[in-house]
């Protein structure tokens, strides 16, 4: 009996040892939908993929793929949930000693038992779908970044997942790759009719793609709402998100002692 | 009075750090062992892919063969140099084949040759690890439900255990050539003595199979040594590099010192 929500998240805590990352988190991702993650640097974002991913186990609460609960899966059934989910790193990770159309079909290799000819057309068409099909002879190494980022993009949806999970998609790209990963995003999960969770600081790209967006900061969700709820929002941490302001509720110094007795206690520097 | 108060705290500082020392190596070595369980756990599934593993025996053991080689014939004909000029003040010059072989198959050869493929191979097991963990690509194949220790780790492990014995081997082989280059064919030595000495007294059982037994075992520590380095590299390129270092260092002193442990075994065996 499939739910409403392919993921559910309730009274999630996560903490590296003693440090807490993520407090309290809730969330619902419905079927279909993009839903952008927000948040500055080191807010959490990232981790809170990771337990989707079941790479992390959460020191409290539940999280739940697909009515699963994945931090109660064994290997197994975890490596069976993932062979549903798709994820683009940061910087792509594709695997470097092998060309373009092996990192594709990766995944055809290793969980199918579909013929070279069958894995061929597959691999072709999610280049297609990329733009990168003239592509699949390169190595890793002679992509840009952009081209990289989409390559990775059709490894993750190599196998139609459920859920596509994006880690920083849009980090270090000109404003044409930039709009173009963009499109994809949005494109692919509608024509493959999945999920998709998208991890980012983009707000101005993400509030053209996205159907709703959740904003962390300090490891806790301070804001959401759909795009035009966030455009209107006067909630300051928003405000300040999405007009780009130096400082705000998010401070543009890292907490330090007041400059004045810095510069005449002198001495300790690096001590 | 000063030195008093602070002659305990000192104390306490040492046994502090010496505390932290032991509980840090404990640590280390529990999880050295959990992944080396871990490793011999997934090895099956590795090995049913026997193409991953022959490949590592090509990239550590092939490639490591002209170094290995060279090493061997150049070590060989100094032993013939040396061995020469001590014998010949004895007046059994003609011993110098036992003297060469021997010291090749019984020491120099697993010894030797197991420096130079830490030096050699290991190194780059370690690099090649370590920077696929840094570059996120062993997480991507994680969530791809793909079992990094499975795929990249197991069969390289099993690559440097298989190729050390066969390189020990080659290496005392062009050793024993070396050896004749040098005190047969240059000094003059009778070639019929050379061999038919080297032939009576080089034991099978004694010498050449305790040779082989020792390759195996360096075989086993310099892979493991290698693959867990990588692993557990921090992911930077200071990490990287610093594992780097490790492996040639641990590698170099836990063969040297399993070197002992099993030479003393089997003189024991032997007398």
């Amino acid at each position: 009996m499939p739910t409403e929500n392919l993921v559910e998240i309730k009274d999630l805590d996560f903490a590296y040892e003693d440090r807490p990352i993520l407090q309290g988190i809730s969330l619902d991702i419905p079927r279909g939908k993009v839903v952008a993650m927000m948040g500055g640097s080191g807010c959490g974002k990232t981790t809170l993929l990771r337990l989707i991913g079941g790479q992390l186990r959460p020191s409290r609460g539940q999280i739940r793929v697909d009515g699963q609960s994945v931090p109660a899966l064994n290997a197994e059934e975890l490596y069976a949930l993932r062979r549903r989910m798709g994820m683009l790193f940061q910087f792509g990770a594709l695997f470097t000693d092998i060309s373009v159309f092996d990192n594709v079909a990766y995944q055809m290799r290793e969980h199918t038992d579909l013929s070279e000819e069958i894995i061929r057309d597959m691999v072709l068409m999610k280049l297609n779908a990329v733009g990168l099909r003239g592509a699949h002879a390169l190595m890793p190494a002679e992509l840009s970044g952009g081209m990289a980022r989409r390559v990775a993009l059709a490894r993750a949806i190599a196998l139609d997942p459920m859920l596509i999970m994006y880690d920083e998609p849009f980090a270090g790209l000109d404003p044409i790759s930039l709009g173009i990963i963009g499109q994809l995003i949005r494109q692919l999960n509608d024509a493959l009719g999945a999920t998709t969770i998208m991890v980012t600081h983009d707000i101005q790209e993400s509030l053209h793609i996205v159907d709703y967006i959740y904003f962390m900061s300090g490891g806790k969700i301070v804001a959401l709402g759909t795009p035009d709820e966030i455009r209107a929002s006067t909630h300051p941490f928003v405000h300040q998100f999405v007009h780009a302001q130096a400082d705000g509720p998010v401070p543009f110094h890292y907490p330090a002692k007041a400059l004045a007795q810095e510069m005449l206690g002198g001495g300790s520097h690096g001590g | 009075m000063a030195d008093e108060e602070r002659q305990p705290s000192a104390l306490i500082g040492v046994l502090l750090t010496l505390g932290h020392i032991v509980t840090s190596a404990l640590q280390r070595l529990g999880y050295a062992t959990r992944f080396l369980i871990m490793l011999l756990r997934w090895s099956g599934q590795s090995f049913r892919r026997l193409h991953l593993t022959i490949r590592e025996i090509y990239f550590s053991g092939f490639q490591s063969l002209l170094i290995i080689m060279v090493s061997g014939l150049f070590i060989g004909m100094v032993l013939g140099m040396q061995g020469y000029d001590t014998l010949q003040r004895y007046g059994s010059a003609e011993a110098l084949g036992v003297l060469v072989a021997l010291s090749l198959v019984r020491e120099l050869g697993p010894v030797v040759a197991a420096l130079l493929f830490a030096s050699r191979a290991g190194s780059s097991i370690t690099a090649e690890i370590g920077l696929m963990k840094t570059t996120e690509q062993l997480m991507a194949m994680d969530m791809m439900a793909v079992n990094p220790i499975a795929r990249v780790v197991a069969p390289r492990f099993w690559g440097g255990v298989l190729s050390m014995p066969l390189l020990a081997a080659l290496f005392s082989a062009t050793g024993v050539f070396g050896g004749y280059l040098i005190g047969v064919v240059f000094i003059g030595v009778d070639n019929g003595a050379f061999w038919s000495q080297m032939q009576a007294s080089v034991d099978f059982r004694y010498d050449v199979w305790s040779g082989i037994v020792k390759s195996f075992v360096f075989g086993i520590a310099v892979s493991l040594i290698a693959v867990f380095e990588g692993y557990d590299a921090e992911p930077t390129a200071e990490g990287v590099s610093s594992s780097i270092k490790s492996t040639v260092v641990k590698s170099a002193l836990a063969i040297l010192a399993l070197d002992f442990v099993l030479t003393s075994f089997m003189f024991r065996e032997a007398g």
